[in-house]
């Protein structure tokens, strides 16, 4: 009783203290704190289309979040996991536009998911590429990848794969409905999305805690040199650590096309990488917490989308909210740590 | 072309390197002390947003700089008390305060989208500003414009030059043997970092009331990602991290023409151009001390060996590292 208290009071105080914070920034402009905390938490359960579409948020933030407990275990901070979705959205892209009316619509859907992971995979090993021969710090290397990326797609969008007549922002022509991931009724929730998620978070979580190329992973992000003297092969577990983080998000790039967009858009990731960077900073050393965070975070995410219309309330406060809570939390981590020392 | 449009296209583009200027100068002051601040692309949006919204307010531009200076300082000396005194990742912190201030400067910023507010006004220098070329190429701008390069030089000769440059450049090396010359290292790391923080707060406003006149939400979303990359594209030297904003604006100045031409390429491909001389840049330039490249440079000609070991230098040593004291 007396651990459990003494291991969760600094998180519970962040937790507290994160709540008070953002009401103040509520209050700051004239926003009452109650009430938008209401719709932040409630919002997201009030209609089951609206509960749909939070899962649908969910599932590609869980996976890309999950994808970066691998890196983050290779101690490898990689910025570029947007980039590395929108990749894997355009990778799908690229095997559906060869669509034959055939029989067997799950090949299509299979070939597409190999295909956004596989490339997503590919698009980090760029980051690892150029963080491992030419020393430029992961952080640049994915984010100049992530605007590369970004280009590489509104190319798409806008050249060889525009719709016929005019190109826009809203995407290429439509795939054909037969493609389109099966939904359950009457909302936007495919649920084959959230399926694939918590399979892969249960995988990832597998390969990490409980094989042993997960242990040399793990060792050679803590530190590459002793690592490398004790037979780890440091450099190659990095790779494949940073392979599985793209994969992973190249899989839920290549599931938004499938299940949500029905096209390709510009902007495949819309900032649910970075999100997945603030749900994996949180959880970070405990893949367990993974899932729960990035279901809390798509709940306040999705919740906000309401804001507007209820109460005239700019929806990025739950962005603010999500902030200040990263930061409570690594801040109360590390005040447990000291305090464990001392 | 004509010469008359290169004229104003070279003083455009010392225009707009102006903000980029400023904030890669503030990165640079922290990072020479041996800290990064990764927060500046937020850091410089709440800092702007906030600049706009009080010079829109008290009508007074002055105030507004005031503002976002004080923005900036707010935001480093959380980079720094989270860094240096609870010796948090600088990395961790630095990135959610980029999101987190991004979503705050959108959040508060929401009454001030679109509006019209003051700027900064033009002003040429007296007697500098009819010499011909050079006076319409750097002396027809306004103040904030002359400070961005006023800050440059000052600061090379800061770092070079004075007592309290080597300290900081000390921090940054060697802290261990400043702390037995009985120097405050962590003060020191404090001062260098708001300083900094102060100077990308006013790129900020440099933006929202002189570049860009006005708030939309993330309109300068980026930037402060860039900045962080010239600076190490820069090599820690001032002249070259100047270059390096010069080189950027060139680079943006391009693309939009090559959009005003009938190109194949739809526009929007372009935008992400200078992102890819980016990746390109730096990695030629950290590659200088890699095994291969060391291999490739012994079988090269001695000019190009010289050439190419001079365009790279080492990050300070305690780069992003806090400081145990003994």
């Amino acid at each position: 009783m007396r651990q459990f208290f003494e291991r969760y009071q600094m998180p519970a105080i962040g937790l507290v203290s994160a709540l008070l914070i953002t009401a103040l920034v509520m209050l700051s402009a004239q926003v009452p704190p109650l009430s938008v905390y209401g719709v932040l938490l409630t919002g997201s359960f009030s209609t089951p289309t609206r509960f749909a579409d939070m899962l649908m948020l969910a599932a590609p933030l869980l996976l890309c979040a999950v994808g970066l407990t691998s890196s983050f275990a290779a101690g490898q901070y990689n910025l570029g996991i947007e980039g590395q979705m929108t990749i894997g959205g355009v990778a799908a892209m690229a095997v559906l536009r060869w669509y034959v009316d055939a029989p067997f619509v799950a090949f299509w859907w299979l070939g597409a998911l190999v295909a956004g992971a596989v490339m997503g995979g590919i698009w980090a090993l760029l980051v690892a590429a150029l963080k491992h021969y030419t020393r430029v710090s992961e952080i640049f290397a994915g984010l100049g990848l992530n605007f590369v990326a970004l280009g590489v797609s509104l190319y798409l969008v806008f050249g060889p794969w525009k719709r016929p007549g005019v190109a826009s922002m809203s995407g290429t022509e439509p795939l054909p409905e037969a493609l389109w991931l099966t939904t359950i009724a009457g909302t936007r929730l495919a649920w084959l999305t959230p399926l694939v998620a918590i399979a892969v978070c249960v995988v990832v979580w597998w390969l990490l805690r409980r094989t042993h190329w997960g242990l040399q992973v793990r060792a050679s992000g803590l530190s590459p040199l002793a690592s490398e003297r004790f037979q780890v092969p440091a450099t190659r577990r990095m790779f494949e650590a940073m392979w599985l983080a793209g994969a992973s998000a190249g899989l839920a790039g290549a599931l938004q096309i499938l299940g949500l967009y029905h096209a390709l858009v510009p902007n495949v990731a819309s900032g649910i990488g970075l999100m997945g960077l603030l749900v994996a900073l949180i959880a970070r050393a405990d893949i367990r917490w993974v899932a729960p965070i990035a279901l809390m975070f798509a709940t306040l995410t999705a919740g906000s989308i309401q804001l507007p219309l209820a109460l005239a309330v700019d929806s990025s406060i739950s962005g603010v909210l999500q902030g200040v809570l990263v930061l409570a939390m690594i801040v109360s981590r590390a005040m447990t740590r000291q305090r464990g020392r001392a | 072309m004509n010469e008359s449009q290169l004229l104003t296209d070279m003083a455009a583009i010392i225009a707009m390197s102006a903000p980029l200027l400023l904030a890669t100068m503030g990165v640079l002051i922290g990072e020479r002390a041996g800290v990064i601040n990764l927060s500046v692309d937020g850091s410089m949006l709440l800092a702007g947003m906030t600049g706009f919204a009080v010079a829109l307010t008290s009508g007074s531009v002055v105030l507004g700089f005031v503002a976002a200076a004080l923005v900036g300082a707010i935001v480093a000396t959380l980079v720094a008390y989270l860094g240096i005194s609870m010796r948090l990742s600088q990395t961790a912190v630095g990135f959610v305060l980029a999101l987190l201030c991004t979503d705050l400067s959108s959040f508060l910023g929401n009454p001030y989208v679109q509006q019209q507010g003051p700027a900064v006004p033009a002003w040429d220098v007296p007697v500098l500003a009819e010499i011909p070329v050079i006076g319409p190429l750097l002396f027809q701008h306004d103040v904030v414009i002359y400070t961005s390069m006023m800050v440059v030089l000052v600061l090379a000769w800061v770092l070079r030059a004075t007592r309290v440059g080597l300290l900081v450049r000390g921090v940054g090396e060697r802290p261990d043997a400043l702390f037995a010359r009985g120097i405050d290292v962590v003060r020191m790391r404090y001062v260098a970092v708001i300083v900094g923080g102060v100077l990308i707060g006013l790129a900020g406003a440099a933006y929202t009331l002189d570049l860009k006149q006005g708030w939309t939400y993330r309109h300068i979303a980026g930037t402060g990602w860039i900045a962080l990359a010239i600076v190490i594209f820069g090599a820690w030297q001032p002249a070259r991290i100047a270059l390096g904003c010069y080189l950027f604006a060139v680079l943006q100045v391009m693309s939009s023409r090559m959009q005003a031409n009938t190109w194949e390429i739809p526009t929007q491909v372009l935008q992400v151009a200078p992102f890819v001389v980016m990746i390109v840049v730096l990695a030629i330039v950290n590659s200088m001390g890699t095994p291969w490249m060391q291999r490739f440079l012994a079988h090269a000609p001695a000019r190009v060996r010289r050439i190419l070991t001079r365009i790279s230098q080492p990050a300070p040593a305690a780069l992003g590292q806090p400081f145990e004291q003994q």
